[in-house]
């Protein structure tokens, strides 16, 4: 598939010079040359750029001064160990917690701190770990819901006279657009089922067709292949790749280590609420500092 | 390990399901109509049920023709204001899952707004009776506001409790004899304390429509004849006929509340009220400005909910806060948990029923019972049980019928808990009222495959 990464030259060693990652000691130079800043300057377009983002739970400090850029167009890895910060970090960009310092970008324009619905308007869209589908809506319904700009979302809209008949004029459109997206998923056959009777890798592409539907620039996907079968996991990656192949980006949490490297351009990496590293895959593979956090785990 | 077949009868499961198989038969050709029919359909067919049960109820009874036609007129006031209830509670917690277990305060403050806007008396203000409707209608909505902005930000349970403490707080300063002994720029601050207020009513306008004065005894005015007229061919009195014209209004009412909550159902707005409901946080994700949802919902519903009280409420034409108590809020929730919450349409059925079988249903049955059986008035449980031992029941049933209201709500409470068990989605339940404007079928042909 995409084994092409973004083709940075100047990535893998070159880089590390004015970079300024807070644990970036440098004491532990690798053999094979400097290790990898956690503010990687391989990003020359940065469609999400995060600064200093911190947030504490009481004495336990989640995400500590992360720093991170995620190219336009890539798809990139977010890996660690548990509690690393990967989820917080999420929670922290699209708005379902506040950052305690720190600031968040998208697209060159300031998001952070902005409540959830506005970060997915401004185009950052995200999924759940643990899918968050409305169960007691039928497979369409929940994807009726996502498409932006119906008009009938506005009470007056929909309730007065005059208007009503836009309103379902433009039904009809998002209805074709949403039969497009579920013949694309393979969801057809279920449109009339309630979304609590899918099966749990099901719930993960509904989830994503439906995040899809919103019309993204960005998607950050939290852990899209868990729990999900061999045969699923390869369309739901087809689907990302051919997503990205039309121009958006991907942001993915995931543990599978071996997926995370064969699929994304960059790898970033957590551990203890801060990067560790960041880089093209190969990179990330032989950095001694990520091995050590996977203690024992093959990278 | 069944001998019977199913053509057998006899048989419990032959039985259940042929009576399945015609349910089947019932659904699958309601399916064909269009929605508002099949609702209508279904509607109709509750209340013609219910009106049969009181027919035969008031029979057993012994009633005329005109204390028959009473008794209808009776019972479809209340199934209609109910309705009007059940329909505002369906909007918050059918549709946005919004817990409001306050029902009776935004009934109460609507009605006391009516009092002192358009009410006669020490605390009236004597406005028309179309302002202090619409003023009702607006107080009820501000509550509501007033309670969502700061509570929606709280997980459902502390938003519940908040909206009941709002309705009990308003309960206690309407009969507030504090308040009402204090003044504040000359003014009394607080209504008359536990005395009961008067309130002007639309009834008093229908009545008028009908006679000159609007009382029975008065000179009818043209519609009024006729109505009469045709009254008196039935054998049914003035003001049975009066009574039965001030439930057409409600019942009119009903069919405008209900048109105004299927479009807000039936749209994206009510597709983002389901999403709130189901995953408040997934909607956000995709977008939505859910608080703004929530509040505008919470409003309607409160409004309407202040309409359905005005309009059953103040046709008693005093009103004491005591009417408001929580009980009136949990039998709208028992309403709604039976027509099934989450269709506008079982809504409307669960005021229907709970109205008939449970509300009205038992007192009239307690009727028939005392008519006729000869049995003993039991004052207390105690007189009731010792007679068991000696094998006679019929001092407890004496109790139990003397007590009927007590009986009536253990009944109330049993059905919920067997409902809960057996059909938790209601009587109408398991139906995908799909939250969209329009057929959202494949476009260009059915659903092949």
């Amino acid at each position: 598939m995409s084994d092409a990464p973004t083709g940075d030259p100047t990535g893998t060693d070159a880089a590390a010079g004015g970079a300024a990652g807070e644990d970036a000691a440098g004491s532990e130079s690798d053999a094979r040359g400097g290790p990898v800043e956690p503010d990687a300057t391989d990003v020359r377009d940065p469609i999400l750029s995060i600064d200093g983002l911190t947030k504490r739970f009481g004495g336990i400090t989640a995400v500590d001064g992360v720093n991170l850029e995620v190219e336009r167009g890539s798809i990139t890895g977010l890996i660690g160990p548990n509690g690393a910060g990967k989820s917080t970090t999420f929670d922290l960009v699209t708005g379902f917690l506040r950052p305690d310092a720190g600031s968040v970008h998208f697209d060159g324009r300031p998001i952070t701190g902005l409540a959830p619905h506005k970060v997915a308007r401004a185009g950052a869209v995200r999924t759940f770990q643990i899918t968050r589908e409305f169960p007691e809506m039928t497979v369409l319904e929940n994807l009726m819901v996502a498409p932006p700009g119906q008009r009938g979302e506005s009470l007056l809209w929909s309730v007065a006279p005059g208007t009503r008949r836009r309103v379902v004029a433009q039904e009809r459109e998002v209805a074709e657009e949403v039969w497009r997206t579920l013949d694309r998923f393979e969801l057809d056959h279920l449109a009339d089922e309630y979304a609590s009777a899918l099966s749990g890798g099901q719930r993960k592409l509904l989830e994503l067709a439906r995040a899809l539907l919103t019309d993204p620039q960005l998607l950050l996907l939290d852990e899209p292949m868990a729990g999900v079968n061999p045969s699923l996991e390869t369309k739901l990656l087809d689907h990302v790749h051919e997503l990205r192949e039309q121009g958006r980006t991907f942001l993915l949490v995931e543990h599978d280590i071996d997926l995370i490297m064969e699929h994304c351009d960059r790898v970033i990496v957590m551990h203890q609420g801060d990067v560790l590293a960041a880089g093209p895959p190969e990179t990330i593979r032989e950095d001694e500092r990520v091995i050590e956090a996977y203690l024992g785990e093959d990278v | 390990m069944s001998p019977d077949r199913p053509g057998d009868g006899g048989a419990s499961d032959g039985l259940g399901g042929r009576v399945g198989a015609v349910g089947d038969r019932v659904r699958s050709s309601m399916e064909r109509l269009p929605r508002w029919q099949a609702d209508a359909v279904v509607i109709v067919a509750a209340v013609l049920g219910i009106y049969v049960l009181f027919y035969v109820l008031a029979w057993g009874q012994g009633l005329d023709t005109n204390g028959t036609v009473n008794t209808l007129v009776r019972v479809t006031f209340l199934m209609a204001a109910y309705s009007i209830l059940v329909l505002a509670l369906n909007l918050h917690w059918g549709y946005a899952g919004l817990f409001n277990i306050g029902v009776a305060g935004f009934m109460s403050v609507a009605v006391f707004t009516l009092a002192i806007v358009s009410g006669g008396g020490e605390v009236g203000m004597g406005y028309p009776i179309w302002a202090g409707m619409i003023a009702g209608m607006v107080a009820a909505g501000l509550l509501g506001l007033l309670a969502a902005l700061p509570a929606l930000r709280l997980r459902a349970d502390y938003f519940a409790i908040v909206t009941l403490g709002i309705a009990e707080i308003v309960r206690l300063l309407m009969k507030s004899q504090w308040l009402a002994s204090h003044r504040l720029f000359g003014d009394r601050i607080g209504l008359q304390g536990s005395a009961p207020v008067e309130v002007p009513s639309v009834q008093q306008y229908v009545y008028e429509f009908l006679t000159e004065g609007g009382s029975p005894r008065d000179e009818p005015t043209f519609v009024g004849a006729q109505l009469f007229e045709f009254g008196s061919w039935l054998d049914v009195q003035r003001t049975t006929v009066m009574s039965g014209a001030y439930a057409l209004v409600l019942v009119v009412a009903v069919v405008l509340v209900y048109v105004l909550l299927s479009r807000i159902a039936y749209s994206p707005f009510g597709r983002i009220l389901k999403a709130i409901r189901e995953d408040e946080g997934a909607a956000q994700a995709l977008g939505k400005h859910t608080a703004r949802a929530k509040i505008y919902s919470f409003v309607i519903g409160c409004s309407l909910m202040g309409l359905g009280g005005m309009l059953w409420q103040a046709s008693r034409f005093t009103v004491s806060a005591d009417a408001f108590m929580p009980i009136l809020t949990f039998y709208v929730f028992v309403a709604l948990i039976v027509g099934g919450s989450g269709s506008n349409a079982g809504s409307i059925v669960g005021g229907v029923a709970f109205v008939g079988l449970l509300l009205q249903g038992p007192r009239m049955l307690e009727s028939v019972i005392s008519e006729h059986t000869d049995v003993p008035g039991t004052n207390t449980l105690y007189d009731g049980l010792t007679p068991i031992v000696q094998g006679d029941v019929m001092p407890l049933i004496g109790y139990a019928l003397g007590n009927i209201d007590l009986f009536q709500r253990m009944f109330v409470g049993v059905v919920l808990i067997v409902l809960m068990l057996k059909r938790p989605d209601g009587l109408l339940g398991h139906r995908k009222e799909l939250a969209a404007a329009t057929d959202l079928s494949r476009p260009g042909g059915g659903n092949d495959e």
